[in-house]
């Protein structure tokens, strides 16, 4: 997206992350017998560009494989980019040094899909909570005790457990945990990857509850990743919607919901399953996203789009903007 | 309940315990529910609460320490619980068919489509290989794999989670069942492969009159492709009734709090109606009713068995306070 929000808080510009699988002996071998080239190379992130501001919820949606994820893991500073930087409130985050480096990582914070597997299981909930403010400088160690307290009980977990190790908690349970453990640094900004998906329906909304909740008790700003259409219309300002790599589309939600503009955008919503009265008949979109190992000339769409032009096959669209605010990428809006 | 002859399947106060050293697990816990021919029954319910092990249990897949403590499973009028295995084998994969969550975990990895699917016809029916390749060729076709002659020869990893539930299906409708059971087919899915999925199971039961149990957490899903849902919680059957009935005056305040944590069933923004607190566990599970702990509007009465009671034609419902000023409504 190209508006340059004085307010953003992250802005990610040009991001690109290219995966490289290189071969192995054998299949080497056979590359040069084939005349096959080298490498097989996985455009996960493809050029996005994406500003989010101070206090914003962004909902960023798409289907496995979308590049949703390598997306989050880039501007949580996990995963380096191949191209392309993320600006931490008007500064290049991989060009600042020292404190300043430490601080701008710091402010972001990540909280993972899996409660089982993103909690060291030889660690104490003290320890996995208290260790990082404490190693950052945020509370004396003679203090981690208070704070630890303090945390599980913002996040709606009972202080006595804090010496309990994970799994002696049940899946909503350990989800506060990551959750404590990342507020404990004090961040400003959350990357929430599928932080819900592994949850029960009812312990889905206790937790998106707790996250509205703390979004006010801190300020905090989300970028929130979901391939759940109904919790991110719940919680979001703003969507943003990833097909193979790309973003297709960019809009407030309810102008998105009201009116989809892309025609990716348009089947993706009609597939939410609602609670409904009647019956409804499914209408599914044709075929499957393909391999990102060997993505669709043009627009990534064509194959499965039924507007689909000969322009669609051979020219990638460019994501403009359609009104205030609202951005798509489909050549269909150069005609109207 | 009443009309016995057209019911595809009869549950009646079917129970499956599990006994374990830590003490007995009522997973299925005295429930009762018919499917009739050409009907899709939701079973709706949180992790933990028997669903899954009610679609064992009609199968016979229970392996111990469980087992079917008591109940009868009537399959077209026949009473199929304690069936010997060799009786079961001849109604699995034939008459009655089961659809799992994960089809990497149902496929054999080591065997080619082409070899489960001609296996699957050929243990249930005296034709030859060529016959019953035709049919896999086919059956593959109708659940809209592209194509089939190719995917056939294909290994279960060569092929996408969409493709290989696909063929899940396929192996599952392939010999004509009067009954699938699909537990949590499009758990593992994204939403347009789901919709694929979903569009397909509503087609091949309109089309061939098979009784389907579809096995699912998600209410949104069920609601758009059930006929009647039956909510379970803790091992037993807390309130069944029409789709409409229970999404729309929910009488049970299971159901309704299920129904208020669904975010699309919500304002935006808003914070939404969250039960308290968790499933409890199954082991040694108290008496009375097992929602009480988290339950708003539990009083004394509670710590007793809440009995089965009709507030409507074709509903039934377990608790001693329903919500009935809605329902008047």
């Amino acid at each position: 997206m190209s508006f340059e929000d004085a307010a953003a808080i992250v802005e990610a510009k040009g991001l690109s992350k290219r995966f490289v699988k290189r071969h192995d002996l054998a299949a080497r071998i056979a590359a040069r017998l084939v005349s096959g080239d080298g490498e097989e190379i996985v455009h996960a992130v493809d050029d996005v560009s994406l500003a989010i501001g101070r206090g914003e919820v962004v909902g960023l949606v798409g289907e496995s494989g979308c590049g949703k994820s390598t997306l989050g893991r880039m501007i949580s500073g996990l995963l380096e980019p191949t191209a392309g930087c993320v600006l931490f409130k008007g500064a290049d985050r991989g060009a600042l040094q020292g404190a300043e480096a430490k601080a701008a990582r710091l402010a972001v914070q990540m909280i993972f899909q899996d409660p089982y597997a993103s909690l060291n299981p030889r660690m104490r909930v003290e320890a996995i909570v208290g260790e990082a403010p404490v190693a950052h400088g945020l509370v004396s160690r003679a203090d981690m005790g208070a704070y630890v307290r303090d945390m599980l009980r913002r996040v709606g977990l009972d202080p006595d457990f804090r010496r309990r190790y994970p799994h002696q908690f049940s899946g909503g349970q350990r989800s506060r945990i990551g959750i404590a453990r990342a507020l404990a640094v004090k961040p400003e900004f959350l990357v929430c990857d599928e932080a819900i998906a592994a949850l029960d329906v009812s312990i889905q909304a206790q937790i998106i509850n707790l996250f509205m909740d703390l979004r006010e008790a801190f300020e905090l700003t989300y970028l929130f990743i979901s391939h759940d259409l109904g919790v991110v219309e719940h919680i979001s300002d703003r969507i943003v919607i990833m097909y193979l790599g790309r973003v297709v589309e960019a809009a407030p939600t309810e102008e998105l919901f009201a009116a989809p503009n892309h025609p990716y955008a348009r089947a993706l919503l009609a597939e939410v399953p609602r609670l409904g009265r009647q019956k409804r008949t499914f209408k599914p979109i044709a075929g499957e996203i393909p391999s990102p190992l060997a993505p669709p000339p043009g627009c990534h769409f064509h194959p499965r789009c039924p507007f689909a032009s000969q322009r669609c096959r051979i020219e990638a669209p460019r994501l403009v903007a359609i009104a205030p605010g609202r951005f798509s990428a489909c050549h269909l809006n150069d005609a109207a | 309940m009443s009309r016995q002859a057209a019911n595809t399947l009869e549950i009646e106060g079917l129970k499956t315990h599990f006994f374990t050293k830590a003490g007995i697990v009522k997973a299925v816990d005295g429930i009762s529910f018919h499917v009739a021919a050409g009907e899709v029954l939701g079973l709706v319910g949180e992790s933990g609460c028997g669903k899954s092990i009610t679609g064992f249990s009609i199968l016979g897949l229970v392996d111990p320490p469980g087992r079917i403590v008591s109940g009868a499973i009537r399959f077209q009028g026949r009473d199929i619980a304690g069936l010997p295995d060799e009786d079961l084998r001849r109604l699995r994969g034939d008459r009655i068919a089961m659809i799992f969550q994960d089809p990497m975990m149902t496929l054999n990895p080591v065997l080619r489509v082409d070899t489960q699917m001609v296996e699957a016809i050929r243990a249930h029916a005296r034709v030859d290989q060529a016959t019953a390749l035709g049919r896999a060729r086919e059956a593959l076709a109708a659940v809209g794999i592209p194509s089939p002659e190719r995917r056939l020869r294909a290994y279960p990893h060569e092929l996408s989670g969409g493709m290989r539930q696909r063929i899940a299906i396929a192996i599952a409708f392939i010999n004509r069942p009067d009954l699938v059971i699909a537990d949590e087919p499009t758990t593992a899915l994204d939403v347009t492969i789901q919709a694929q999925i979903l569009h397909l199971a509503q087609e091949l039961c309109r089309n061939s009159g098979t009784a389907m149990i579809w096995i699912t957490h998600d209410l949104a899903v069920v609601s758009a492709l059930a006929d009647r849902i039956a909510v379970m919680y803790a091992g037993r059957i807390v309130e069944q009734g029409p789709v409409e009935d229970i999404v729309d005056r929910p009488l049970h305040p299971y159901t309704r709090g299920l129904l208020g944590s669904v975010p699309s069933h919500n304002a935006r923004g808003r914070r939404l109606a969250q039960i308290p607190g968790m499933t409890p566990s199954l082991i040694n599970l108290p008496g009375g009713c097992a929602f009480r702990t988290r339950c708003a509007r539990a009083g004394p009465a509670c710590l007793s068995d809440p009995p089965l009671t009709e507030p409507a034609a074709g509903r039934q419902l377990r608790c001693f306070d329903p919500v009935m000023a809605e329902a008047a409504a």
